[in-house]
């Protein structure tokens, strides 16, 4: 969706790293101190990295979304797509090991074409990406139900479960490390990579000013659907770990697409596309992990969670927003 | 898009209307061979109760489209707006006014608040909306438990329950917005401008239109639309209810109706009188439906596929009318 | 310049506080909004002391009915007429159901199809309408089904005050009405059946939780949502027994029956007080997901309550956990169509029809952890009797 957003912008790629951190990391900052205040042992690394560790589903969505954000548009599947693909698992896994990585194979696969379908209606039939998604939501959710007759059936197998659950564990000066761990290294420097490679700079490109990638001979709706293509993997990691730590449920997407879009903006990137870094993406997941964390601890009624976490996102986004505008 | 100022907002509106027609007609026929039938007194009048509460939303949710933004804090709306009426009524019919104005006061309030967030803070309105709503919601669940206050008596058996043959007063409420939401689009300087906001805020602004201040009244009277739908539901369910704009999906479900309507949400493209005949269509395909109890999450997946359609449709007639 | 601008955006966002909380002259005891992690609040305002006192009375009542099929039996029965019902069969029988949206309602409405199999040659059509859990478009259902010439209408509300105009105006058509599981605030059904309901779960589990815990250790409640009457009720019982225990309730969390969300939040509450000694639910939806908390910090699991979904039972099974599993039972689902069919051959019928609600103990949790059927399935449907077992239900 291209909204309000069309201010002219640049036909070189400015550098847009430089200052776009600043705002997110100091909220960071500001909610680790609050938490260090309440709260000392959190900071020990056994219990951040624990906390890591939960928090890497989201971050892998947020890196995802960031991919196709900054090109310009919307991933509002990503969280049904968690909610399938959990399903899925436990149905054609049906508590049995064996089936393990073959059905995670087919998850991987799953997303992908998800997020292949995606891209090519958003850019070949040429529908906002914002509808495409939607009704990508409303399929996926309906089918998913009506697939299992509206309950969850079969079950995840310890083997599937330990990606999400599991850790290694007495690791010296560390303690317990997850595997989540391991995958959130790995995609995120597959991601930052991927952003600072020629197809990271082409994606910015196109949300910027898809006209003038157009006419610089970049394909548009090939580098917008491999963005899709990613948001999709994304989320297919996304549900093993998921699916992991928390075991079957309707419930496991529930609201991520909001989180993750959420996590995005905080992190600095702009909707409408052609700014942000999939670093400051993945941070804004974090905070917002850590925001969540730190209403626990001061014992914030569960009821007024969402007017602080709507307040704080508009704060952030107003701030950093009269920041760029007055640069 | 760019020739939004010479495009009167009719533009996409058959199209609906075509489908409407078809799918009311294939859906008659499969219901009588079903052994059913879809236009008895009560099933019509329970597609227009249906189209009446979700059309009031999508016409609002119209204007903020047509001006290149949105709002998905209507849901929280309607709800907050139930409530303040149905507690300030409190049963009473002498307090129906101050009810129904107090709501429409706060709606009002709170479509400024989206509006200065869009306009003057430069919040994408997509976060704008989602915040403003969260802050609703947190203020809806802190506060209630479940349905509170009463409707005046009075509003329940007009708005709530009256009706002209098959027709329900509060259908014809929906054609009266939606008939001045029309011509306000079609026939006054504040249409105009609002679709060439949509169309090209640069252009719009460089001719001299004050963009902020015409997305902000489009703000305020999509909030508006939302809280005269809560007003209905009000009248409707007897008491204010804490849930009823989130349980109907009214966010989703307007924009979906704004888009089938043939609304490009890109913003410049589109129209009123779509909008409605992508409620009848969507309150239709319900009506439908329940008569063939068909599960609802097929249900589900049918829309989703209608809607993705619908709006591939409407992209590759304004690619075919672009290119010469 | 960036700093006016800034003061700006921070005094439009205080403006934006200010009409988000606008409040109406009127405005309601804000409820249960006292903060956690002193204590348990203050009281729903759903808690009504007479029902509360009459519900646990029940939950020592001897049922009257046939042994072994609670789904017939009543307690402390009043019975009515219902002799200008009578009507020749075979009938027609309509269904307004709230929802389908939950493992719950899903089994439970299994369960009644299942009955009315049980009963086809009684019944001659069955006509179920599905709300989606919108309380408007259930208005609508419910209007639409009185011109389908239906003999007796069946209806589950979604909500308690906003569905009773429409039940009403059904009543007032002269067809039999029935309602189920939540209420309505008007008397013109033929009968409300539903089990003793969440007074006697949320002092069930109340009472086991704190009786099993060392005295004043630290209970964590969760909880799925704010505002949803069954659950309400659960919760003020639960704080009337915890109040009166004297344990201290370190929190009161909402999980939105999202496990994720609930091993996050068990997780943190391990972190902030080091042990939790007991752990209370509203629902069981999530119960498994607290248990995992706890197990993969390596921590014992404290006295806990679920519910007779099956995941639950069969970790409590393997874990042997100290465990206990009020229940709202899901055989619920078969009573309406056997009332109404009571009903259209003129017996008497209780009314309110108040059924018996187990709950499922360490003494007879063999009887119920039946390896075989699904994790989300409850255990307490009553079903094993009916056409179809265990297919249907998995």
């Amino acid at each position: 969706m291209e909204i309000a957003e069309r201010r002219p912008l640049p036909l070189r790629l400015r550098r847009f790293r430089a200052g776009s951190l600043v705002p997110i990391v100091m909220l960071l900052a500001v909610l680790l101190v609050l938490i260090a205040v309440r709260q000392p042992n959190f900071l020990a690394p056994p219990s951040l990295l624990s906390f890591l560790g939960r928090s890497t589903p989201i971050i892998l969505l947020a890196a995802g979304q960031y991919f196709v954000i900054v090109s310009g548009e919307f991933d509002l599947s990503v969280g049904s797509l968690v909610t399938a693909q959990v399903v899925v698992a436990a149905r054609l896994i049906d508590s049995e090991p064996s089936r393990t990585w073959p059905v995670v194979a087919l998850l991987l696969t799953f997303g992908i074409l998800v997020g292949l379908i995606n891209g090519l209606v958003t850019t070949r039939l040429r529908v906002p990406s914002f509808i495409t998604t939607l009704g990508m939501f409303l399929i996926l959710v309906g089918a998913v139900y009506l697939w299992s007759d509206g309950a969850p059936k079969g079950g995840l197998s310890e083997e599937f479960r330990r990606f999400g659950r599991r850790a290694f564990e007495d690791v010296p000066g560390l303690g317990r490390v997850q595997y989540a761990l391991l995958v959130l290294l790995a995609v995120a420097t597959a991601a930052v990579l991927l952003s600072r490679s020629d197809f990271g700079r082409t994606l910015v490109a196109v949300g910027g000013n898809p006209r003038t990638a157009e006419l610089s001979g970049v394909r548009v709706w090939r580098a917008k659907t491999i963005a899709f293509v990613l948001s999709g993997l994304a989320a297919a990691l996304a549900a093993i770990l998921l699916g992991g730590y928390s075991g079957v449920s309707f419930q496991a997407g529930a609201g991520l697409e909001f989180a993750a879009i959420t996590a995005v903006v905080l992190g600095g990137v702009a909707l409408g596309g052609g700014r942000g870094s999939v670093f400051g993406a993945m941070l804004g997941a974090l905070t917002l992990e850590m925001l969540f964390a730190l209403l626990n601890f001061y014992g914030v009624s569960g009821a007024l969670k969402s007017t602080v976490q709507g307040a704080i996102i508009l704060l952030a986004v107003a701030v950093s927003s009269v920041r760029s505008t007055s640069r | 898009m760019s020739s939004a100022l010479s495009m009167p907002a009719r533009r996409a509106s058959p199209g609906v209307f075509v489908a409407l027609v078809l799918t009311l007609a294939i859906g008659w026929l499969v219901v009588a061979i079903d052994g059913g039938q879809l236009f008895s007194v009560p099933t019509t009048v329970s597609l227009l109760h249906v189209a009446a509460g979700l059309g009031l939303v999508a016409v609002g949710q119209t204007l903020v489209v047509i001006g290149g933004s949105l709002d998905l804090s209507v849901a929280y709306v309607i709800s907050l707006s139930t409530l303040v009426a149905a507690e300030t009524m409190g049963g009473d019919d002498a307090a129906l006014l101050p009810g129904i104005g107090l709501a429409l006061a706060v709606s009002a309030g709170i479509g400024l608040c989206n509006g200065l967030l869009v306009t003057k803070v430069k919040i994408n309105p997509f976060i704008a909306t989602v915040g403003v709503g969260l802050l609703l919601k947190g203020y809806l669940d802190n506060g209630y438990d479940g349905p509170a206050g009463r409707t005046a008596p009075a509003l329940v058996q007009t708005l709530g329950y009256q009706r002209i043959g098959p027709v329900p007063l509060s259908f014809l409420l929906l054609l009266g917005v939606a008939g001045a939401a029309w011509f306000a689009l079609a026939r006054t300087r504040f249409g105009h401008h609002l679709i060439a906001v949509g169309g090209d805020p640069e252009v719009a602004r460089l001719s001299g239109v004050r963009n902020s201040r015409v997305l902000v009244t489009a703000h305020v009277l999509c909030s508006l639309c939302a809280g005269l739908a809560g007003i209905y539901l009000a009248s409707r369910l007897g008491s204010g209810a804490p849930r009823v704009g989130t349980e109907g999906l009214y966010d989703l479900e307007s924009i979906a109706a704004v888009v089938l309507g043939g609304t490009a949400l890109a913003g410049g493209i589109g129209g009123v009188a779509g909008t409605v005949g992508g409620v009848l269509l969507l309150a239709g395909i319900d009506a439908i439906f329940n008569q063939l109890e068909v599960d609802a999450f097929f249900k589900q997946v049918i829309r989703g596929v209608i809607i993705i359609a619908a709006v591939a449709v409407y992209a590759q007639r304004v690619r075919g009318r672009a290119a010469p | 310049m960036r700093r006016t601008i800034t003061v700006l955006a921070v005094g439009t966002l205080l403006v934006l506080t200010g009409c988000a909380t606008d409040e109406p002259a009127t405005a309601p005891s804000a409820a249960a909004s006292g903060p956690a992690g002193s204590g348990t609040g203050e009281q729903s305002k759903f808690f009504v002391q007479a029902d509360y006192d009459r519900e646990l009375a029940l939950l020592d009542a001897t049922p009257a009915g046939p042994d072994g099929k609670p789904w017939e039996q009543a307690l402390q029965p009043t019975m009515v007429d219902t002799a200008k019902f009578k009507k020749a069969g075979p009938h027609k029988i309509c269904f307004s159901n709230a929802g389908l949206n939950n493992p719950w309602r899903q089994v439970g409405f299994k369960t009644m199809q299942a009955e009315v199999d049980a009963q086809r040659s009684r019944i001659e059509q069955f006509v179920h309408i599905d709300a989606e859990g919108k309380d408007q478009k259930q208005i609508a259902d419910i209007n639409d089904l009185l011109g389908k010439g239906c003999d007796a209408l069946i209806v589950s509300p979604n909500t308690t005050a906003t569905l009773t105009p429409a039940v009403e105006s059904a009543c007032k058509k002269g067809l039999p009405v029935i309602v189920f599981d939540r209420g309505v605030d008007t008397t013109c059904p033929v009968t409300f059946v539903n089990p003793i309901g969440g007074y006697g779960f949320g002092h069930v589990a109340a009472e086991f939780v704190s009786g099993n815990m060392k005295p004043g250790g630290k209970v964590l409640a969760l909880r799925i949502l704010p505002g949803v009457d069954v659950l309400e009720t659960r919760w003020s019982a639960a704080k009337v027994a915890f109040d009166k225990a004297g344990v201290n309730v370190v929190g009161v969390e909402f999980t939105d029956g999202d496990p994720a969300k609930t091993k996050k939040i068990v997780n943190d509450y391990l972190q902030r007080y080091g042990t939790i000694d007991g752990v209370w639910m509203d629902a069981g939806a999530v119960a498994v997901a607290a248990v995992e908390a706890f197990l993969d910090a390596g921590q014992p699991v404290p006295p806990i309550n679920g519910e007779d979904q099956l995941d639950f039972l069969k970790l409590w099974k393997d874990r042997k956990l100290t465990a206990i599993a009020p229940t709202y039972p899901t055989y619920q689902w078969r009573t309406p169509v056997i009332a109404a069919l009571k009903i259209l051959d003129g017996e008497q019928v209780p009314s309110p029809w108040k059924l018996p609600q187990p709950t499922i103990t360490q003494e007879n949790l063999a009887q119920y952890a039946d390896p075989d059927m699904p994790p989300l399935h409850y255990a307490m449907c009553g079903c094993t009797d009916l056409p179809g077992y265990p297919d249907r239900w998995k």
